[in-house]
């Protein structure tokens, strides 16, 4: 129902070069999400997907069918954008039809689909209403609802929950979840919150300068990062790395141990340190320590554990769970 | 809706300086108003009155009504005044979508040279246009003032209206492409409606010079069938003898179709139909 293969497509604006040689290969019913930092090209992939820009070289087909030259309405994508992007002056059942109505679609046809998205997505109520007199999270619902009522073959999300407040991004990520489940659709998502990534991804594609840095599940990136890069953009908070030199470690440049797979002691273990900083989480503590021999750790602790500034402590880190890299950053395995 | 912060002497010299100047400009146009319903003897003799039974007279407005074809001027100054404004509005606003939303070389140096325009009177051109209108043969005709205040508004237009489109979403645009609208319709139904305030901002600013001219109409069209209102008022103003009550009864008139246009232009800056569309 809905493939995508993108071979070595770039795109440069000017002499900057945004995407330098992309290849993916989505699967029909796969949920991919793009991730990583801003000005990686996440957002530029995703409009060369739409067809919003071309691409300078590549190619990309959808379904198995070349789509450079084929414009954005006939290519059976929707898109959802951070900001919503709804009509101002159209109503919620108008804003949903809008796509059908311009492509000929039968009037009872799009009464139809829009009754069902609108559904799916409890928006009922708020059919006869503007996109002013709706709530955030009642626009982004809208802005779903718009493209399930296409039907497309593939859906595109443009960091969807990026303007909503914490608890609506939560709430509205499980509905997105239940949307994939329930569809079976292809979606390709941009984000450039991680946990969005991980919670949500069949498969997520890491990016950075305009390069694919790794692609695979949300597991397969947190135990098995490829690169720096990677080990250091998964992971929250964020994957210790440290010199392998300092430790004495031959055969790596760098050392990567998650915080929660570094436990500590008052009394003994490999790398004596003070504490710097604690955040009590409830749930987690984080602990940040100055050591000597590893320079500045972060550790992860389940439950509440009563550390203070200026403690020594000892910090050991779980031997099963290093990372080790190269000196040119890849992963050694 | 004075903030706590502000004390009543400062809420009131600000009101106070509002209120002077909107006595200072109001003042002309009521003395021409005033001035109009009166005696020619009355208007010199105590022209800050106002008519008494003794002052009163609609002699200027009989005189206007009957000397020459002022309905006929009317209509004109009309017709040249809401064509041009269509078309300045109509290309103004094509021209600043295309310099706001698409890339291509030039796109700058282009936004500039139309720009240009506003700080070149066009006046300045008045003998080569004159020479241009004659040659297409346009002389004595509306679609010689139409043409010439099309182009005299159009760089203001384009520069206001190509920052205000620089302002609409790119998502809504491309919410639209992919919704299968062409770039026409992106243009007139979804960038124009969210445009409008900067519109209606643009109309009054291009309605004004051109109901109020007497330059061009003078030059291009001073034809009877082609007379503009304020030219026609001119007829009263001689050179040794001036019909002052026909004058300001003229000037009376003249206020208040561009009265009317500018309220219908002002709501529409005040409304906002276009909040919430995107965050």
């Amino acid at each position: 129902m809905g493939s995508l293969q993108v071979n070595s497509v770039r795109k440069a604006f000017g002499n900057h070069e945004v995407l330098k040689g992309i290849d993916l290969d989505v699967k029909d019913g796969e949920f991919v999400i793009f991730v990583g930092p801003s000005g990686c090209g996440k957002s530029t992939l995703l409009r060369v997907i739409a067809g919003l820009e071309d691409a300078t070289a590549g190619s990309i087909r959808i379904d198995g069918q070349e789509v450079g030259a084929v414009p954005p309405a006939k290519r059976g994508i929707a898109m959802v954008f951070q900001s919503y992007a709804l009509y101002p002056h159209l109503t919620v059942k108008d804003n949903m039809g809008l796509g059908l109505k311009q492509a000929g679609t039968p009037k009872v046809e799009i009464e139809k689909r829009v009754a069902r998205a609108s559904a799916m997505l409890s928006l009922e109520p708020y059919l006869a209403r503007r996109p002013a007199e709706l709530s955030g999270g009642q626009r982004q619902r809208v802005a779903i609802g718009r493209a399930i009522v296409r039907e497309p073959k593939l859906f595109l999300f443009d960091e969807p929950l990026s303007n909503l407040d914490a608890a609506l991004r939560v709430q509205t990520r499980l509905e997105i979840a239940r949307l994939h489940r329930e569809l079976k659709a292809t979606m390709i998502y941009v984000t450039h919150d991680q946990v969005e990534a991980m919670t949500l991804a069949d498969k997520i594609v890491v990016l950075s300068a305009g390069a694919v840095e790794q692609v695979g599940s949300p597991m397969e990136l947190y135990n098995r990062p490829a690169n720096l890069f990677v080990a250091g953009f998964i992971g929250s908070p964020a994957m210790n790395l440290i010199d392998a030199e300092r430790l004495g470690e031959a055969g790596a440049k760098t050392i990567g141990i998650r915080p929660e797979h570094v436990s500590l002691s008052r009394e003994s273990g490999e790398w004596q340190g003070k504490v710097v900083h604690v955040e009590h989480l409830g749930a987690d503590t984080i602990v940040y320590l100055e050591s000597e021999k590893a320079g500045l750790l972060t550790v992860r602790l389940f439950g509440e554990h009563r550390y203070a500034p200026d403690d020594i402590v000892y910090a050991s880190p779980d031997s099963a769970s290093i990372h080790r890299f190269d000196a040119n950053g890849k992963a050694i395995r | 809706m004075a903030k706590p912060t502000h004390s009543p002497l400062r809420t009131g010299l600000v009101h106070l300086a509002l209120v002077a100047y909107t006595l200072i400009s109001l003042f002309p146009v009521v003395l021409t108003i005033i001035n109009s319903f009166k005696t020619k003897n009355a208007i010199f003799r105590e022209p800050m009155a106002l008519p008494g039974p003794s002052s009163f007279s609609m002699i200027g407005y009989e005189t206007v009504l009957k000397q020459g074809d002022f309905l006929g001027y009317f209509q004109n100054s009309f017709i040249v005044t809401l064509v041009s404004i269509v078309l300045v509005l109509l290309f103004g606003a094509m021209a600043a979508f295309s310099l706001s939303e698409y890339r291509f070389r030039g796109n700058t140096m282009l936004g500039l040279y139309l720009a240009i325009g506003i700080m070149i009177p066009i006046r300045l051109g008045t003998v080569a246009i004159l020479q241009g209108m004659v040659a297409a043969g346009l002389v004595n005709t509306l679609t010689a003032l139409i043409l010439v205040y099309t182009a005299q508004g159009l760089p203001l237009a384009i520069f206001i209206l190509s920052e205000f489109m620089r302002t609409v979403s790119d998502d809504l645009k491309n919410a639209g492409r992919i919704d299968g609208l062409s770039e026409y319709a992106i243009f007139f139904r979804l960038v124009l409606p969210l445009v409008r305030p900067a519109m209606a901002t643009v109309a009054v600013f291009t309605m004004i010079p051109i109901w109020n001219d007497l330059w061009f109409p003078l030059i291009l069209a001073p034809g009877e069938a082609t007379k503009t209102v304020t030219l026609g008022s001119q007829m009263f103003i001689g050179q040794f003898v001036t019909n002052w009550n026909a004058v300001l009864a003229a000037l009376s008139l003249a206020i208040f179709p561009v009265l009317i246009l500018y309220v219908i232009f002002s709501r529409q800056l005040i409304r906002g139909i276009t909040a919430g569309a995107v965050k």
